[in-house]
């Protein structure tokens, strides 16, 4: 009877660290909470900077037509994020679901367009269906002078569309690949037909991956910086840019934070309507293929489909750019500049890369094996990464090294924080995933034939996980390659990419100058690009 | 007398407001086989979670080979415990092979390869030392899950429904290939089912659990035959419990009287336990019992009868005797074995006829 009072107060300290009761080992949450807290400071300054302008803040937004470009962002983000979903998901039933010819083919290349950067798209539209360009030459003898106007609106959305709606076909043909097809056949055995079955039963299973995508194309489009720059469709982005040009930062600063919060509500808004169906799998074990779909002669239409979307999307595109790069070789252009700027794209995004997994693995292992309050709420916060737009987070690095951390102002090492905090939550996401697929009890096998929680790790986590660490050190080199408003901002002067120097070359009007490292930009991210989709390809 | 290998006392551990095990007292011989029974959710798994060190005790001490390993202020890791655990999906390293598997848990050096194999042998493995885990039947994961936690000779195994994810036919095969491995190896073993089957096949001793506490512990004789409580008569098969009337140095029943168990003087609750196979069913026109169903099962059907008092029974005859549902039947008892009598919930214990 006394050993239990001697017992309570101590086990008390571990209770509040998990359901499991077992106290998460020091190498996983010191570098845990190091790596969120990092993560939450850009944030937390721009905040902080901003109370201290004190109410001012609320007449500079009124003055500066801040609801305009309120309603501006938001008819994009909803206009991109619908349009997007109704290319994704017929394009992801008819490559997992149907007999449709070069599955594996379309499977591949309808995935790729997500390696085009939005500036590069943004510049192409304009090429192409602006006042001047490709469409209406070609349209000119036959006395079309003027085409409907391309800038604005219109331009947006078809270009972060065309670009975006990878980010809803990759998790929809995840969930479609793994869906029990029991499911569908016990619809079909209760009478149900094949339209049927899809509205009531497959439709409503997809319905969490099919929001997890659209999430990350309403939060692309809202941070996006590039194509809406190009296209003159003034939101939040741009409308922070041109403030900081003018060296206005208090109203930077206010701005941004409207944005972050606007990106906070929509993703408070996924995270409210998914509840939790998303984590669940209804069978255990070995799962059956789903049965293929026979198309028939349907599939004509659907080949069409499939054919003019890459069309828009890829082939166009990147023909636009070998077409100039050709011509710029043949009239004998330097490329000499262009293999520094790759050399310091690659350098920059795989350390990124490097920094972000190093700094996920430790929160993802927190968040998944000791479940608690903190780590739900490190977790949460990780999470908010997601909702933080390049722009925003170099501001406020901008701010926050000006003011107090001068040495490290114009260096790379603030750039590489910067990739860190904007692509933390994807490695996070990566890791958290393999770590959900590895069975607690073969770590706890190992503990019980005596190996510490460090060996545990080293030998039997580590190893189990590596495959899925790896996809997510990919895309997050992916995402850095193509990053552009902090690169751009945080860039020490006289270091250029891939991806400022096609802007520079853009913004100047100089597009022909801008094909070279965009091609080569391209085909860069392909490569990660083509292994992720292949690898998850292999798991559905 | 033999050595004790774990020792619980006082073991307490709460979810929330579930009492998962509510002060629980254990003990393990050393070469001796434990099985925990009980239906899922009474705290089976928490026990043995809390002997590995997986689970934190809310109150009571944990010792393995007389060294406290959790309670009274102390609180020693699983890797320094010296059990060896055996999960019920085998948690196999999916990317090492079968030898590395069954070697991880051995300090390297001399003697680590022989011990492989050796190990290996034991567990009937030869030769599939270096295939990798899914290229293993069932049975064959099963074995190198065992083969890897008797490696390091722990003080004590821990089965976590070792047969679980088996097929009926194999498990029957790998209960016995373990009950032959642990024997040959000389281990202490607990081990957790909710097969009553296994439990009687593997333990030397059973405890049955309910709520986290014991029902009872005993031989799996004796928790068959003189269960100590109404729950571990029901756990143990199908029971019924007719009300029974003390009288006269006698109990009386619907069924009919028998001998007072001695030193029972209590009036009230009691109640005689019957087994199918005690009740006998004979057919006539008077019969004050009517056949309410019949349940075919293979070599017996099982009856229901009901009684004029209102009360079933069930009845076990070979599938010889058919009668219909509705047929009115003479029904008898025919033990063979004193009665089985309980006050209330739990049983009242004729120590003179038990073992211990």
């Amino acid at each position: 009877m006394q050993s239990k009072e001697i017992i309570k107060p101590i086990v008390g300290i571990f209770r509040g660290l998990g359901a499991r009761n077992i106290r998460p080992p020091a190498f996983v949450w010191i570098p845990a909470i190091l790596a969120v807290g990092g993560m939450i400071l850009p944030l937390a300054y721009l905040v902080l900077r901003t109370m201290g302008v004190g109410t001012e803040v609320w007449d500079l937004l009124f003055r500066s037509r801040t609801l305009d470009i309120l309603i501006r962002s938001a008819l994009l983000v909803v206009a991109v994020t619908g349009a997007s979903v109704a290319i994704a998901v017929p394009l992801a039933w008819l490559t997992v679901r149907t007999d449709l010819p070069f599955r594996g083919l379309w499977a591949v290349i309808t995935v790729l367009p997500l390696v085009i950067p939005s500036y590069v798209g943004g510049f192409l539209v304009v090429v192409a269906l602006g006042p001047k360009g490709v469409l209406q030459g070609w349209l000119a003898p036959l006395g079309v002078d003027r085409l409907p106007e391309i800038f604005g609106f219109p331009g947006a959305m078809l270009t972060l569309t065309l670009l975006s709606y990878p980010y809803v076909l990759l998790p929809a043909r995840v969930a479609l690949g793994r869906m029990d097809p029991s499911l569908e056949e016990t619809s079909r055995s209760l009478g149900k037909g094949p339209w049927s079955t899809f509205r009531h039963i497959t439709f409503p299973l997809l319905r969490p991956a099919i929001a997890a995508g659209a999430l990350l194309v309403a939060l692309y489009t809202l941070s996006d910086f590039g194509a809406v720059s190009l296209l003159h469709y003034e939101t939040f982005t741009w409308a922070i840019y041109i403030q900081y040009g003018y060296f206005a930062r208090d109203l930077a600063a206010a701005l941004s934070l409207v944005l972050v919060a606007l990106a906070l509500g929509i993703l408070i808004l996924e995270t409210r309507t998914r509840g939790r169906s998303q984590y669940h799998r209804s069978t255990t074990g070995v799962v059956r293929p789903p049965a293929k779909f026979r198309l028939g002669r349907w599939r004509w239409p659907a080949l069409a489909l499939c054919t003019t979307v890459v069309l828009i999307s890829l082939v166009m595109p990147v023909a636009v750019l070998v077409y100039w790069v050709l011509r710029g070789i043949s009239a004998g252009e330097p490329m000499l500049l262009l293999w520094s700027h790759a050399r310091n794209s690659l350098y920059v995004s795989g350390l990124a890369a490097v920094v972000a997994v190093v700094a996920a693995l430790p929160t993802a292992t927190l968040t998944v094996r000791y479940p608690s309050q903190i780590s739900g709420l490190l977790e949460r916060i990780s999470y908010i990464g997601f909702a933080l737009p390049g722009i925003v987070v170099a501001l406020a690095l901008v701010f926050f090294g000006i003011r107090y951390a001068t040495p490290l102002y114009q260096t790379l090492g603030l750039l590489i924080f910067a990739y860190a905090v904007l692509f933390l939550p994807t490695a996070v996401g990566a890791a958290r995933t393999s770590l959900l697929q590895v069975n607690p009890m073969i770590e706890d096998a190992a503990r019980s034939l005596g190996k510490t929680p460090w060996q545990v790790f080293a030998t039997i986590t580590f190893p189990l996980v590596r495959p899925g660490v790896l996809a997510g050190a990919a895309m997050v080199f992916l995402l850095a390659m193509k990053e552009l408003p902090a690169t751009l901002i945080l860039s020490p002067i006289g270091f250029k990419t891939l991806a400022t120097s096609i802007w520079g070359a853009t913004e100047d009007g100089f597009f022909a100058q801008a094909a070279a490292p965009a091609l080569l930009l391209i085909l860069a991210s392909s490569i990660p690009m083509a292994l992720l989709v292949l690898r998850g390809d292999r798991k559905v | 007398m033999s050595q004790v290998s774990v020792r619980c006392l006082d073991l307490t551990k709460a979810f929330g407001a579930i009492m998962a095990v509510d002060q629980l007292d254990l003990m393990v011989e050393q070469g001796q086989v434990l099985a925990l029974l009980g239906p899922s959710g009474c705290g089976k798994t928490t026990a043995l979670r809390l002997i590995a060190g997986f689970e934190i005790p809310d109150a009571g001490t944990v010792e393995i080979g007389g060294q406290i390993v959790a309670g009274s202020g102390v609180l020693i890791a699983p890797q320094r415990r010296k059990v060896g655990m055996v999960f019920q999906e085998y948690a196999l390293f999916p990317h090492l092979k079968v030898a590395d598997n069954v070697a991880y848990g051995l300090p390297r050096g001399n003697g680590r390869a022989d011990r492989v194999k050796e190990v290996m042998a034991l567990a009937g493995l030869d030769g599939l030392g270096d295939r990798m885990p899914h290229q293993l039947s069932g049975g064959q994961q099963q074995r190198v899950a065992l083969a890897r936690a008797l490696a390091p000779e722990p003080e004590v195994l821990l089965l976590d429904e070792p047969f679980s994810n088996l097929d009926a036919v194999l498990r029957t095969q790998v209960r016995q290939e373990t009950k032959d491995i642990l024997k040959a190896s000389g281990a202490t073993a607990i081990f957790v089912t909710h097969s009553r089957e296994e439990a009687m096949v593997m333990g030397d001793v059973v405890g049955i659990m309910n709520h986290g506490r014991w029902e009872q512990v005993d031989t799996p004789q004796r928790i068959f035959h003189h269960p100590a409580t109404r729950f571990v008569a029901r756990f143990m098969g199908i029971a019924d419990f007719l009300p029974a009337q003390l009288s006269n140095g006698a109990l009386h029943t619907e069924l009919g009287s028998t001998p007072l168990p001695e030193g029972l003087t209590d009036e009230n609750q009691i109640a005689m336990m019957v087994r199918p196979d005690d009740v006998v069913i004979r057919p006539t026109q008077t019969g004050e019992g009517v056949i309410i169903e019949r349940t075919f099962q293979g070599a017996f059907y099982l009856y229901q009868v009901s009684l004029p008092s209102g009360n079933v029974i069930h009845s076990m005859s070979r599938h010889t005797e058919e009668h219909a549902v509705g047929a009115r039947v003479d029904v008898s008892l025919n033990g063979g074995h004193p009665p089985i009598c309980f006050v209330g919930e739990h049983a009242f214990l004729d120590d003179t006829n038990g073992e211990s």
